[in-house]
């Protein structure tokens, strides 16, 4: 209980997903071979983290940014411009993370100052504005950046697939040093999850919650709110980085597409969405439906699609013909929204009874 | 008696609209200030002012000969002040007891304070780990005013608290600010009950248009039927 900071799932059907989830993600490496599996898997993890992070802000002061990608792309560059200029050494990553995180924090401190005194709509506004400019930025500065390209790299030597840390002839598998990066991406992204569910645990994340209900009331308590919202901003901001970094060095890459995209940030608002905003834990399970449907869709339709012609069925091969894949993922998400408002966590948790009543103090 | 708040022609624009036009009062310590008056007189925009809600766009208001009315409100808050608005308002996504210790801002509750709270309001004891949303609106009026004396303050802002209320938690209530009142405390109390404030009330200020049409004891108002009709509109006969 210790490790969840006191705030269990409070649901059994959410802790045994959440605990297949978990196993699954750590037995990839071994269950599930090819390198989809591990990407996917990868993958997971990452957003996992990131849109922990945001659900912080979202959820959780009710604080809408557009500015998470950018914070990611930060993390993201940040690892891949040292590790390219540097070369693949273990300083030129320390210097990425240097670099980085404090830079996230600083431009997030400077937009959580500038905007979050004023109304809610005003803050989305300019972290949308700001997030376009460094969208701009970044293929502008293509001798820095690498522009549209992106900067690929290679990782220092212990994490290179090439370098075998357990030979086959051991346990009847090889474990190299891609499994080594996936272990390392699967541990920072869960003992992120952990912190930031430690964070809204903590007296500092009753406030946020109470800013996000009523933000005169809590002012009226006390509590100066612009630094509560700016603090959150930054936290939200480190973790994001954090997750650009990881997400870097599991592609040996960063570029527009994988790192700064507004893709990504719609994707990171579906995710908090599907999951459960105000949870945490509905970060994994988004993040989990999300890039394992956006990854199987296609290909579990392609197979429908072949069942379905060859039972000689009208319509269906045509409806479920995998270049519609898209129009499906669509569906499932109206679905989804529509029959869990509240999100898949906030809808277990309300079957299980939440925060039952207590009889005493 | 010395004066803990002091206003000196305050006026407060929202808007185009000119509700405060030129407030005077004072709160003497230790004592509880009725603020009465029909909707719409500008009760608890005084009160908002007073908190920083809204700002002052003219005149003084000082805290204990300390000029606040520059101030933001958690600064005004941090100096003692506690503020329970009307429409029972608790954090409603949080427990009872998350409430309480939000609102407890010095640290760990106080045990032998929390205990004095529920021997007001039981419910509170009953209902300790359960959503504040869940509770009904009695249970969620107690909750506010606990809030606000979770901690010793130096003054209390109450903006009709009574408003909605069944009778038998009017009493509760009423029961709960006397024994406030007995502790010392300085309330400056909004309140439509004129029973409630009849009860509570040391002295009392009538407002009109934004302004204090009537400054003078609680006692002597509400003996005054002739004075209840013409400020207030109604007499205390009428209401009880």
């Amino acid at each position: 209980m210790m490790i969840l900071s006191g705030d269990p799932p409070r649901s059994r059907v959410l802790t045994l997903v959440l605990v297949l989830i978990i196993l699954a993600l750590a037995a990839t490496p071994f269950l599930f071979p090819g390198a989809k599996a591990l990407n996917v898997a990868a993958k997971i993890c990452v957003f996992a983290a990131l849109v922990a992070s945001y659900d912080l802000l979202l959820g959780y002061t009710g604080s809408v940014s557009f500015a998470h990608t950018m914070f990611y792309g930060i993390g993201s560059y940040a690892i891949a411009i040292a590790l390219y200029g540097m070369g693949p050494n273990w300083a030129a990553v320390a210097t990425g993370i240097v670099v980085g995180l404090p830079l996230a924090a600083l431009l997030a401190l400077a937009i959580g100052l500038f905007s979050l005194r004023v109304a809610a709509i005003f803050f989305a506004m300019i972290t949308l504005a700001v997030a376009s400019a460094f969208q701009v930025l970044a293929s502008q500065l293509s001798w820095l950046t690498g522009g549209e390209d992106g900067r690929s790299f290679q990782l220092p030597e212990l994490l290179r697939p090439g370098t075998v840390l357990i030979s086959k002839n051991l346990f009847g598998f090889e474990v190299n040093g891609r499994i080594l990066t996936y272990y390392l991406v699967f541990a920072i992204s869960a003992v992120m999850i952990l912190a930031l569910l430690r964070v809204v645990n903590s007296p500092f994340g009753r406030v946020l919650q109470a800013i996000r209900e009523n933000r005169f009331r809590a002012e009226a308590l006390g509590f100066r709110t612009v630094f509560h919202l700016t603090y959150a901003n930054c936290l939200a901001a480190l973790v994001a980085a954090s997750a650009g970094i990881l997400n870097a060095l599991w592609l040996r890459y960063a570029g527009p597409d994988t790192s700064l995209s507004f893709s990504i940030m719609l994707d990171i608002l579906l995710m908090v969405v599907i999951g459960g905003m105000g949870t945490i834990y509905g970060a994994i399970i988004g993040a989990t439906i999300f890039i394992l449907a956006q990854n199987y869709l296609q290909s579990l339709m392609g197979v429908a699609s072949k069942a379905a012609s060859e039972a000689g069925l009208p319509l269906l091969p045509g409806l479920l013909h995998p270049d519609r894949w898209l129009l499906w993922l669509g569906l499932l998400f109206i679905a989804s929204v529509y029959f869990f408002p509240t999100g898949v966590v906030g809808r277990l948790r309300n079957r299980g009874g939440d925060k039952s009543a207590g009889t005493s103090h | 008696m010395t004066d803990l708040l002091k206003l000196s022609g305050v006026h407060t624009h929202i808007g185009r609209y000119h509700i405060l036009q030129g407030i005077d009062l004072t709160v003497p310590q230790g004592q509880t200030t009725m603020l009465l008056g029909r909707n719409g007189a500008g009760k608890t925009t005084t009160l908002r002012t007073i908190m920083g809600l809204w700002q002052a766009s003219k005149g003084e208001i000082s805290l204990a000969g300390m000029r606040i009315d520059s101030r933001a409100t958690p600064d005004i808050a941090l100096l003692g002040v506690g503020y329970v608005p009307e429409s029972m308002a608790v954090f409603s996504d949080l427990t009872v007891k998350e409430n309480l210790v939000l609102a407890a801002r010095d640290g760990p509750l106080d045990d032998a304070q929390l205990d004095w709270i529920f021997g007001f309001f039981p419910a509170l004891r009953r209902f300790w780990l359960s959503r504040a949303g869940s509770l009904s609106g009695g249970q969620k009026q107690m909750l506010s005013i606990a809030r606000a004396i979770i901690e010793p303050r130096k003054l209390l802002l109450i903006d009709e608290p009574t408003k909605g209320l069944a009778p038998a938690i009017v009493m509760a209530l009423i029961e709960c600010l006397k024994e406030i009142k007995r502790k010392g405390a300085t309330i400056l109390l909004v309140e439509q009950n004129f029973f409630a404030a009849r009860e509570l009330g040391d002295n009392v200020l009538v407002m009109d248009n934004g302004t204090i049409v009537h400054r003078g004891e609680m006692a002597a108002l509400a003996a005054d039927v002739p004075l209840q009709e013409r400020l207030l509109g109604l007499s205390l006969e009428a209401h009880q």
